[in-house]
């Protein structure tokens, strides 16, 4: 249903001639050679690729962690590939959530805690609690990291990352280290934050089957990116065949 | 040549990566060796050079001094069980006049037989040769005098013996086992230029002071195996109808006395200090061990599944603990040894010895070694063993997910801490492993302790000047006369050019006993309510003296078990053997010596015979002081002088040389440990927490808002230390100033407010410098490194 698309909203990454080469001595890496991308506002994005073919090296760059060697990353029109540590940090700190494969969650720090983290420097976050039931865990607020699930880690990951209401929420392998029905539940969590908030997501994946719930999927291959698609009809997370 | 094995490559290999903390803690054990070394090289050197010296001169045993005694009943001391040597002596306070000095200097001078050595108190001839038989005007003279003046052998002075000047010829430079450390009459510490020791013939000396066939003074060695108490009771005896003021040992013998309590102070540094760096060197040798086996496990996993054996890995974690060991004790070593070197040439300038060599035996150096050795591979122990029990299969695992608790329990609840959760973070850290807190806590506080500990003498001889020279003995000057006068004297006195006020003193050696206590003490008389001098009772307020009775130092009334109100026997050593009981009426403060007071007015009743006064405390017009110096130098009837003023400003001067010192020293001590602890605790939260704060960098905190995390911790750690610090450190003030304590002087424990924040802000400032060079790292965390790996 290509009527989903919501790009009346206008382009919000608009990624050019992306190239990073990394150097470790003699050798020399192209992780990403000559990327030419566009994510609409709001859309859901599936980045897909064999191993080693750039997609952690993209997502990076346009979070805000690390510079291109060269080529451009427009955010809303602003540049990325020049801007300085603190412009970056502060790139990251209002407009991007992330979630990671390994979770990333303070041990220290309850469900809770965790949330509240970011949505303290925020500056128009929901409380944490609400973030926390957008996920379906708000049953388990107080606990700590080390009494939670894998699945329900990510999930605080997921309501930590959604909770400052982002405008990007960047996912790389979110389900990598779940078994199926958790990563479900993980994929709806996440759906039902695109659909809430509008935050436009990016998703890394090794599951293709994941590829259909996305309104547009890239398919990478050796640092190019190999194909882009459009899908017609998404379907459900909890359709996914695994 | 033999190539490394793999460990020993990754023993290296960490040594060098580690270099940093490793060095850190490397200079905490430098700090514990040299101190070590210092202390025990310096007692060594002390009581070794101590122990050849009095051998060699045949430094007395016992010693007492009476009016006049016949030469004749040096039989029957000779003939007291267990003395083997015996030396009669006249004996008697001088004044000394030098070409130059406008101040007059005191001194002794003592007989020494005609023919031959003295039996006891030997001298030992630096330079040139002992006086002629026969030629009346030759003396010898201590060191410490001669090198103050530049007095060599052919050079002469004049001195006021019994009240007639006379021009000596110095034939030889002597050190002396009485006098190696000099102290003059007033004087709080040895002020070389003003106070000399003269030995001449007894011949010349019977001549001088009309002693022909007696002697004031002498000398006893005792055989091993006598009953020293004994002695001095049967030697009271015998001199008792001559005079006799109380015989004493080595431990009331001035010069011998202050080598104690150099000694006392070495042994308790040797005792308090190396053990405290070699305890947080312990600590932080288990902390960095801790975590590196931490983050090795799964090599040790593996080490295990291929076959190495638990003692090669045992082996492997003791030798980097050895390492660093190695570079402690070598730093210690060689920074102690040159230290010691610098102790030994100050020694040199307060203690008269013929050498004074700083021990630098082996076994000091391999006791230091195994010391620091042991004391590293018991921190070590409990995380080597750690290692140990490791079964290779769960090693191999990702250890369990560290476990944190509400700070307040209630974790179902809805309660909310009221900080930051960056704060909560750093604050539950703290609490999750309370034994390291605890632990880094009194390793930041053992700095502010030990700085207290060596700063807070400052404050307390602050106070002792304060008391002793301006509100106790106000005197510029003390005279003395050489034989007790009637109390007209003082209006001589008060004519004298440049005094503007004098006020006369009695002083009576007497024995004071309370059933089996006694003590041997001079009762100073005064008029009831003095000026210039004053007796201060406990809370430093001055004290009119009563009509009657008797007033005791507070350590005077403690040795004799008595409190005020209680009767205490007082027998005057004036030859008649009166006992009179006498009213204790108050103790007094006093910082030098046992100090009784009485009223003169009691004490001339007590004494029977009358007003008598044995010299007068003078205020003098500073324009006027050179005409008065002269006179005095001219005045037959005075026979010593104090010179208040002079001791005053040579004693701050001596401090201030002290404080220069050991404020470099203890400064340095302590910034180290506070560097090895904050440094490495630190380095190690960062290690532990590097993926925690990386991560937070991803969610756009800035660096200042993660580093502020880790500050935190470090910071409440660093704060909670000050009043720990405090505590422990005025802790230790109270023990060093107990062990100072001695009858010849005390230190009052004063710590003023700013002692505390000053050893605080160098702490502080430690802590801070430390704290930022770690800080440095965080600013360059990789950030894409931490989201790809698991912890
Ligand atoms: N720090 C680095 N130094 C050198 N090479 C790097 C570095 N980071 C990534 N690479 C290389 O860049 C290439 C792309 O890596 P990237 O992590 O983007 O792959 P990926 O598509 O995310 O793979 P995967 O699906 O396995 O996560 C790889 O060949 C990788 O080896
Ligand atoms: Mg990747």
């Amino acid at each position: 249903m290509l009527a989903d698309l919501p790009s009346t909203k206008g382009t919000i990454f608009d990624i050019s001639g992306l190239t990073k080469i990394y150097r470790t001595g003699e050798v020399e890496v192209r992780a990403l050679n000559g990327v030419d991308l566009t994510l609409e506002a709001g859309e859901m994005a599936v980045l897909l690729g064999p191993s080693g073919s750039g997609k952690s090296t993209l997502l990076n760059i346009v979070g805000g962690l690390d510079r291109p060697t060269s080529g451009s990353v427009k955010f809303k029109g602003e540049e990325l590939a020049g801007a300085s540590d603190r412009d970056l940090t502060a790139y990251r700190r209002d407009h991007v959530g992330f979630v990671f494969q390994f979770y990333n969650l303070i041990p220290s720090l309850t469900a809770w805690e965790n949330v509240a983290l970011i949505t303290e420097v925020a500056s128009d976050p929901m409380t944490p609690s609400e973030a926390l039931s957008l996920v379906g865990l708000e049953a388990r607020m107080n606990h700590f990291p080390a009494q939670l699930s894998g699945g329900e880690q990510q999930r605080v990951a997921i309501a930590r990352a959604i909770a400052k209401r982002p405008e990007v929420l960047l996912c790389d392998e979110p389900t990598g280290a779940l078994d199926s029905a958790t990563g479900i539940i993980v994929l709806e969590a996440l759906a039902r934050v695109n659909e809430e908030t509008g935050a436009t997501t990016a998703i890394i994946t090794h599951n293709a089957g994941i590829r259909k719930i996305a309104h547009r999927v890239y398919s990478f291959l050796d640092g190019q990116i190999a194909s882009c698609e459009l899908n017609e009809e998404r379907i459900k997370p909890s359709e996914v065949s695994w | 040549m033999k190539a490394l094995s793999m460990l020993d490559r990754k023993l290296v290999r960490d040594l060098a990566r580690l270099w940093a903390q490793s060095l850190a803690i490397a200079l905490v054990m430098a700090c514990g060796v040299m101190t070590l070394i210092l202390a025990l090289g310096a007692t060594r050197a002390l009581e070794d050079t101590r122990a050849a010296f009095y051998d060699r001169t045949r430094f007395g045993d016992v010693f007492a001094s009476a009016t006049r005694a016949p030469e004749s009943i040096k039989t029957a001391i000779a003939a007291i069980d267990g003395v083997s040597a015996v030396q009669t002596r006249i004996v008697n306070a001088v004044i000394i006049d030098i070409k130059g000095m406008a101040e007059p200097a005191t001194g002794m001078v003592i007989s020494i037989p005609d023919h031959g050595e003295p039996a006891v108190n030997r001298l030992y001839l630096r330079s040139g040769r002992f006086p002629e038989p026969g030629r009346d005007n030759e003396a010898t003279i201590i060191e410490a005098f001669a090198d103050a003046h530049g007095f060599r052998p052919g050079d002469t002075f004049d001195v006021l013996i019994n009240g007639r000047k006379r021009h000596l010829v110095i034939t030889g430079i002597t050190l002396s086992p009485e006098y190696v450390y000099a102290i003059g009459p007033g004087d709080m510490v040895p002020d070389q230029k003003r106070f000399g020791v003269i030995h001449m013939h007894r011949s010349v000396l019977e001549g001088a002071y009309d002693m022909k066939g007696a002697f004031n003074d002498v000398s006893l060695t005792l055989s091993r195996s006598a009953d020293k108490d004994e002695v001095i009771a049967q030697l009271d005896t015998i001199l008792k109808p001559h005079g006799g003021t109380g015989a004493y040992d080595r431990t009331d013998h001035m010069s011998d006395a202050f080598l104690d309590s150099e000694l006392t102070q070495l042994r308790a540094m040797a005792q308090v200090i190396p053990p405290i760096f070699l305890f947080i060197a312990a600590f932080l040798v288990n902390m960095i061990l801790s975590r590196l086996i931490a983050l090795e496990r799964e090599q040790i996993g593996l080490l295990k599944a291929v076959g190495y054996s638990n003692a090669a890995i045992a082996w492997h974690y003791a030798k980097l603990t050895l390492a660093i060991s190695v570079v402690g004790v070598a730093i210690g070593g060689i920074a102690g040894t040159r230290l010691g070197h610098g102790m030994a040439s100050l020694y040199g300038e307060f203690y008269s010895f013929p050498f004074l060599v700083f021990s630098q035996e082996p076994d000091l150096y391999v006791i230091s070694t195994l010391v620091t050795f042991a004391a590293a591979l018991i921190g070590a122990a409990n995380a080597i063993m750690g290692a140990v029990r490791l079964p290779p299969a769960v090693a191999m695992r990702p250890p369990a997910p560290t476990r944190y608790r509400s700070l307040f329990g209630g974790s179902a609840g809805g309660f909310r801490l009221p900080f930051s959760q960056l704060t909560v973070m750093a604050l539950r850290h703290l609490v999750r492993w309370p034994l390291r807190t605890a632990l880094t806590t009194l390793g930041t506080a053992l700095p502010v302790a030990l700085l207290i500990t060596s700063l807070f003498a400052f404050d307390s001889v602050d106070h002792m000047i304060d008391t002793m020279w301006f509100r106790a003995d106000r005197q510029d000057a003390t005279l003395t006369f050489a034989l007790d006068r009637s109390e007209d004297a003082v209006r001589d006195v008060a004519r004298l050019p440049g005094v503007l006020a004098a006020e006369p003193f009695r002083a009576e050696a007497a024995t004071l006993r309370n059933g089996h206590r006694s003590r041997n003490v001079q009762i100073i008389g005064s008029n009831p309510r003095t000026d210039i001098s004053r007796v201060l009772d406990e809370e430093f307020a001055p004290i009119t003296l009563p009509p009657a009775g008797i007033l005791l130092s507070e350590r005077l009334a403690t040795h004799l078990g008595l409190a005020t109100g209680d009767q205490v026997e007082v027998e005057l050593n004036d030859g008649q053997g009166r006992k009179v009981m006498v009213p204790l009426v108050g103790v007094t403060n006093s910082y030098v010596g046992l100090t009784a007071n009485m009223s003169r007015e009691a004490l001339d009743r007590l004494s029977g015979q009358g007003s008598r006064i044995s010299g007068a405390r003078v205020i003098v017009d500073d324009n006027r002081i050179l005409d008065l110096y002269d006179e005095v130098k001219q005045t037959p009837a005075i026979a010593s002088v104090a010179l208040q003023r002079i001791s005053l400003k040579r004693f701050r001067a001596v401090i201030e040389e002290n404080i220069g010192i050991s404020i470099t020293i203890y400064v340095s001590l302590a910034v180290i440990i506070t560097f090895g602890v904050i440094y490495n605790s630190a380095r190690i939260q960062l290690s532990e927490r590097a993926r925690e704060l990386a991560s937070l960098r991803v969610f756009g905190f800035t660096n200042r808002e993660v580093s502020s995390v880790l500050l935190t911790e470090l910071g409440v750690m660093v704060i909670l230390a000050q009043p720990l610090g405090w505590l422990i450190g005025r802790s230790f003030s109270v023990l060093v100033a107990k062990g100072f304590e001695s009858d010849l002087f005390r230190i009052p424990l004063i710590i003023n407010p700013p002692t505390y924040a000053i050893s605080s802000l160098i702490v502080l400032g430690g802590a801070l410098v430390s704290a930022l060079i770690v800080r440095r790292r965080i600013d360059r965390l990789d950030l894409i490194r931490v989201l790809k790996t698991r912890d």
